[in-house]
C-alpha cells in the first residue's frame, strides 16, 4: 500500500493521469482505424518540434525567474532571424537551404541575446511577480513584432503579401528554404547522400534523426551547463538567494544570464519549429506559445521552482503526444469535432498551469 | 510571506510623516508624477486625435457610445483593488456568465426587456457560484492572484468553448434550431441581437426609470415609517419629506411638456452637461448651508466655491458655438449611463460601510487584518463574488449595446481592455479610483476610436494604427505592473536611511 502510494506520489498525480490517458489513446487508436506507425510518426515529429521550445524553460526555472512565459521575446527573434535570411538568399537570388538555416541562427541568437539581456535587467527589477510582468512582456513583444512585420523593407515574394508589396505574410512557406531540411524524408532525399541519414522511414514510421539529435544535444549541452561552476551558481540563485549572496556570487548576474539562455533558446526552438512545420508563422500565431511550452514542462514534472531536462523530456512527450493522438481519434469519433483537440488544448495547458501554481505556496516564488 | 507583511507594517508609519511646508510648485510636480501614465496618454490621445483628421465631435460621439458600453466593466474591478487582491484578470469569468445567461435568453425566444431580465435572472447566481470558487481558488494561492486569474480567465475560456461548441446542440439540445451550427453540433460563431436584445437596456424610457425610482423609494420610506413606528420611536421627519418631495417631484411628470420631454430614451449630452452642472451647484450650495449650521474645521469652503464656478463656465461653455457643434450631436443612453453613475456611488458608499473597512484592512495587511478578528479568506471570497457579478452585468450591458454576440470571442479581450483601461486612467495594482476609471475609459477609447485613422495618416497603413493600438493595451499593463513591483522593492531601501 505505502509502496504504490509512495510511487504516486513520486510521480505526481497530474503525470499518471495524463500518462494513462495517453497509453489509453495510443491503445485504442488502432481499433478507431488509425495506422500505429503514423500515430508514431505524428508523437516523434510534435515531440522534436517544440522540444527546444519547451527546453528552454528550464535555464529560467533555475535562475529563479520562474516559468518563462515571455519567451515570445525569444521567438520574435527567431523569427526577424528566419525571416532575415530568406530575404538575404533573395537577395542574392539564390536558393541555399542550409545557408538560409545558419543566417537564420547566426541573425537570431545574439538578438535573442541582447533582448534578453534586457529583459533579465527588467526581471531583477520586478522580484517577486515575475510571471505576472512576463506574461505581458510576452504579449506586448508579440504585439509590437506585429508592428515589425508590417514595416520591415522585405521584398523576397516569399515574404510579402504578392497584391499590397508590402507587409509581411500570416504565414510563410519555407519549401524553397529551410523547411524539412533535418525532419522530412521527401526534402533529404533531395540531399547529398552522406546527409541521407538526417531523416528516414523505418517500417512505416518516419524518424527525423537530424532533429531528435539537434534537440537532444541542446539537452546535453543544458545538462553539462548545469553542471559547470557557473551552472550551478546560477540553480543556487534561483534556490536560496540568501545563501549564493553569502557565498559571493551576484544573484542579478545569474538570473540575467539564465535570462539570456531562456530567450536564447526561444530562438533556437521557433527556427527548429519553423523547420519541421514547414511554414513560419508571424502575427499573433506565436501569442500563446509560451503557455504551451510552461504547460508541457509543468507535465514533465517541474514545479515553478525546478526544472530538470528530465522534466522537458518526459513534459514534452506527454503533453505533445496527447494533443497528436487525440485529433485523429476525436476525428473518428464525432467527425465535425476537429476543433475539439484545440479547445482540449486549452483546457490542459491552463488547468495544469493553475495546477501548479495552487501547489506553490505564496503563488509568485516568494517563498520565505 | 509573515515576515514580509511584518516588515511591512513596522515600516509604514516612517512614511506617513508629512513634510509640512511642501511649496506649491513641488505640490505641482509630484502631481504630476503621481499621475504621469495618464498624462502621457493624454497627450498620446491628443496628439492621435490631432493626427487622425476625425472631426472632434465624431469623437466626442464614440466616446459616449463607448463609455456607455465599457465603463461598468471597467468600474467592476475596483473593489477587488481594494481587498488587496490586485488586478481581476478573472473578470472573464463573469463576463462568461453573462453570456450563458444571454444565449439561454435568446434560445427562448425572448426579447426586449423581459429577455434582458431572464438573462440577468440566469446569469447571476451563477456569476455569484463563479465567484465563490474564484475566490476559493485566489485563497489557495495567495500573492499570486494576476497571473492565477489570468491563466484561470484561458481556462475557463477552454471550459466555455467546450460547453457552446459540443455539449450545448450535442448534449444539451437547443430549442431554436437557426443558432446551431448547420449540419453539425454546437453553436455558431456570432449570434445577432437586432431584433430582440440589441439595446434593450438602452431604449428604456426615462420616464420608465423616474417611475422605478420613485416607487423604490417611496417603498423605503414607508417601510422606515413603518418600521419606526412600530418600534414606538419619534416620527421619522426625514423619511416622510422624502417620500412627499418624491411624490411632488413624480407628479410633475405628468405635465405634458416634461412628459413629452421624458418619453425619450436618449439624452442630449448638452442636457446632460446642463443637467450635471446644476446638480453640482445644488450639491455645492447644499454643503455650504450646512456648514454654515454646524460649522466644521476641516471644511473646505474654496473648494465648493471653485467647483460652483467651474459648473457655470462649464455651462457657460455650452453657448460657445465651437463647443456646441462638438457636443451637439452626441446623445447618451440613460439607463447605462444611470447605471455607470449608480456603480461609482455603490463604490464610493461601499467603503464606508463595514465590510468595506474589512476589505481595506485585508488589502493593506492580511496579517492586521487576521489579528483584528477578521475572517480574511471570507472578506476575499465577498470582493471576488462582488467583483465577478459586477464585470456579469457589464458584460450584459455590453453586449445588448453592441448587438452581436460574438459566441466565441466577445468574453476574451473583456479583462485585458478593463484593465489597461483602468490602468491607463492611473490606477495601480494597489489603489484604483472611480475618478481614475472614469479617465481611463475616455482616454483608453479615445486611442480606440481613432487609432486606425492616426496609423493611415502617419504610416500609411490603417493596420500599423491597429496593432500600435494593440500594443499599446499590452504594453500599458506590463508597464504598470512592472512599474508596481519595481516601486515596491525600490520603497524599502529608500526608507531605510532614515
Amino acid at each position: 500500500m505505502s509502496r504504490t502510494k509512495d510511487f504516486v506520489m513520486r510521480i505526481g498525480w497530474p503525470r499518471l493521469i495524463i500518462g494513462l490517458f495517453f497509453v489509453l489513446l495510443i491503445v485504442v487508436s488502432p481499433f478507431m482505424g488509425l495506422k500505429l506507425t503514423d500515430v508514431f510518426s505524428d508523437v516523434l515529429r510534435r515531440w522534436a518540434m517544440f522540444g527546444v521550445l519547451v527546453l528552454a524553460m528550464v535555464p529560467g526555472v533555475q535562475s529563479g525567474i520562474g516559468l518563462n512565459f515571455g519567451v515570445s521575446l525569444g521567438v520574435v527573434a527567431g523569427l526577424i532571424g528566419s525571416t532575415s535570411a530568406i530575404e538575404l538568399s533573395y537577395r542574392q537570388g539564390v536558393q541555399r537551404p542550409w545557408a538560409d538555416l545558419g543566417f537564420a541562427l547566426l541573425i537570431a541568437i545574439p538578438l535573442a541575446a541582447i533582448l534578453g539581456f534586457l529583459y533579465g535587467l527588467l526581471l531583477n527589477r520586478v522580484k517577486g511577480s515575475e510571471m505576472t510582468v512576463s506574461t505581458y512582456v510576452g504579449f506586448s513583444a508579440i504585439a509590437f513584432s506585429n508592428i515589425i512585420w508590417l514595416s520591415l523593407p522585405f521584398k523576397s515574394g516569399v515574404l510579402v503579401w504578392p497584391i499590397a508589396g508590402e507587409g509581411m505574410r500570416n504565414t510563410i512557406n519555407l519549401e524553397q528554404s529551410f523547411g524539412g531540411l533535418m525532419s522530412n524524408p521527401a526534402v533529404v532525399a533531395g540531399l547529398p547522400r552522406g546527409l541521407r541519414w538526417l531523416a528516414f522511414e523505418v517500417g512505416g514510421v518516419v524518424i527525423p534523426l537530424g532533429v531528435i539529435l539537434f534537440f537532444l544535444a541542446m539537452c546535453f549541452l543544458n545538462w553539462l551547463f548545469l553542471r559547470s561552476k557557473k551552472g550551478i551558481a546560477m540553480s543556487a540563485a534561483g534556490e536560496n538567494t540568501l545563501f549564493t549572496r553569502s557565498n559571493a556570487i551576484n544573484v542579478d548576474h545569474m538570473r540575467i544570464l539564465g535570462t539570456m539562455i531562456s530567450t536564447v533558446l526561444g530562438a533556437v526552438g521557433i527556427i527548429m519549429y519553423a523547420q519541421i512545420f514547414g511554414f513560419l508563422q508571424l502575427y499573433n500565431a506565436p501569442l500563446m506559445m509560451g503557455f504551451q511550452c510552461v504547460a508541457a514542462v509543468l507535465i514533465g514534472g517541474a514545479t515553478t521552482r525546478r526544472a530538470t531536462i528530465t522534466n522537458v523530456l518526459v513534459g514534452t512527450l506527454l503533453f505533445q503526444g496527447i494533443l497528436t493522438t487525440a485529433l485523429p481519434v476525436i476525428k473518428r469519433l464525432m467527425p465535425s469535432g476537429s476543433t475539439l483537440s484545440e479547445v482540449l488544448r486549452i483546457i490542459i495547458s491552463n488547468g495544469i498551469i493553475l495546477y501548479a501554481l495552487s501547489k506553490t505556496k505564496g503563488g509568485n516564488q516568494v517563498e520565505k | 510571506m509573515k515576515n514580509k507583511e511584518d516588515q511591512r507594517s513596522q515600516s509604514t508609519p516612517v512614511t506617513e510623516v508629512a513634510l509640512p511646508d511642501e511649496s506649491r510648485s513641488r505640490k505641482v510636480l509630484s502631481w504630476v508624477f503621481d499621475n504621469k501614465v495618464m498624462l502621457l496618454f493624454g497627450i498620446l490621445c491628443i496628439g492621435a486625435v490631432a493626427v487622425s483628421g476625425n472631426s472632434t465631435s465624431f469623437v466626442v460621439e464614440n466616446i459616449f457610445i463607448r463609455f456607455g458600453r465599457n465603463g461598468f466593466t471597467v468600474l467592476s474591478l475596483l473593489i477587488p483593488v481594494l481587498a488587496g487582491m490586485g488586478l481581476n484578470f478573472s473578470i472573464v469569468i463573469g463576463a462568461i456568465a453573462a453570456q450563458v445567461g444571454l444565449f439561454f435568453a435568446v434560445d427562448w425566444g425572448m426579447a426586449g426587456m423581459p429577455g434582458m431580465l431572464v438573462a440577468f435572472a440566469i446569469a447571476t447566481p451563477l456569476s455569484v457560484l463563479f465567484g465563490f470558487g474564484v475566490g476559493r481558488l485566489f485563497n489557495k494561492m495567495k500573492g499570486a492572484e494576476m497571473i492565477a486569474g489570468l491563466i484561470l480567465g484561458f481556462f475557463a475560456d477552454g471550459l466555455y468553448q467546450l460547453f457552446f461548441l459540443y455539449i450545448l446542440g450535442g448534449v444539451l439540445p437547443i430549442r431554436s434550431e437557426n443558432l446551431g451550427i448547420p449540419g453539425g453540433i454546437g453553436i455558431k460563431n456570432t449570434i445577432d441581437l437586432t431584433g430582440n436584445m440589441k439595446y434593450a437596456l438602452d431604449r428604456v424610457k426615462m420616464i420608465d426609470l423616474v417611475l422605478v425610482l420613485f416607487i423604490v423609494i417611496a417603498l423605503l420610506s414607508v417601510i422606515r415609517i413603518i418600521t419606526h413606528l412600530k418600534n414606538k420611536k419619534t416620527f421619522p421627519v426625514g423619511a416622510a419629506v422624502l417620500l412627499i418631495g418624491s411624490a411632488v417631484l413624480y407628479g410633475l411628470t405628468y405635465i405634458p411638456a416634461i412628459e413629452q420631454y421624458l418619453m425619450a430614451d436618449q439624452l442630449a449630452v448638452i442636457d446632460a452637461i446642463g443637467i450635471v452642472c446644476l446638480l453640482t451647484v445644488l450639491r455645492s450650495v447644499w454643503k455650504l448651508a450646512e456648514n454654515k449650521r454646524h460649522p466644521d474645521a476641516h471644511f473646505r469652503t474654496r473648494r465648493h466655491i471653485i467647483l460652483i464656478a467651474g459648473a457655470v463656465v462649464v455651462y457657460a461653455a455650452t453657448y460657445i458655438p465651437f463647443v456646441r457643434d462638438i457636443v451637439l450631436s452626441a446623445k447618451i443612453a440613460v439607463l447605462p449611463f444611470a447605471l455607470v453613475a449608480g456603480l461609482c456611488v455603490f463604490n464610493q458608499a461601499f467603503l464606508s460601510t463595514r465590510l468595506g473597512q474589512n476589505m481595506r484592512t485585508v488589502g493593506q495587511s492580511q496579517v492586521i487584518a487576521n489579528a483584528s478578528g477578521i475572517h480574511v479568506d471570507r472578506v476575499r471570497i465577498l470582493a471576488m463574488i462582488i467583483s465577478t457579478v459586477l464585470a456579469c452585468w457589464g458584460q450584459l450591458i455590453y453586449l445588448q449595446n453592441l448587438g452581436t454576440f460574438a459566441t466565441y470571442g466577445a468574453h476574451l479581450q473583456v479583462g485585458q481592455f478593463a484593465i489597461a483601461a483602468l490602468l491607463v486612467g492611473g490606477a495601480s495594482v494597489q489603489k484604483a479610483t472611480n475618478k481614475q476609471a472614469i479617465t481611463g475609459v475616455i482616454l483608453f477609447h479615445t486611442l480606440f476610436i481613432v487609432a486606425p485613422e492616426a496609423g493611415k495618416a502617419l504610416f500609411n497603413n490603417a493596420m500599423i494604427g491597429e496593432y500600435f493600438r494593440v500594443f499599446v493595451s499590452y504594453g500599458v499593463i506590463a508597464l504598470a505592473l512592472a512599474m508596481h513591483a519595481w516601486q515596491r522593492k525600490v520603497k524599502p531601501q529608500l526608507e531605510m536611511p532614515r
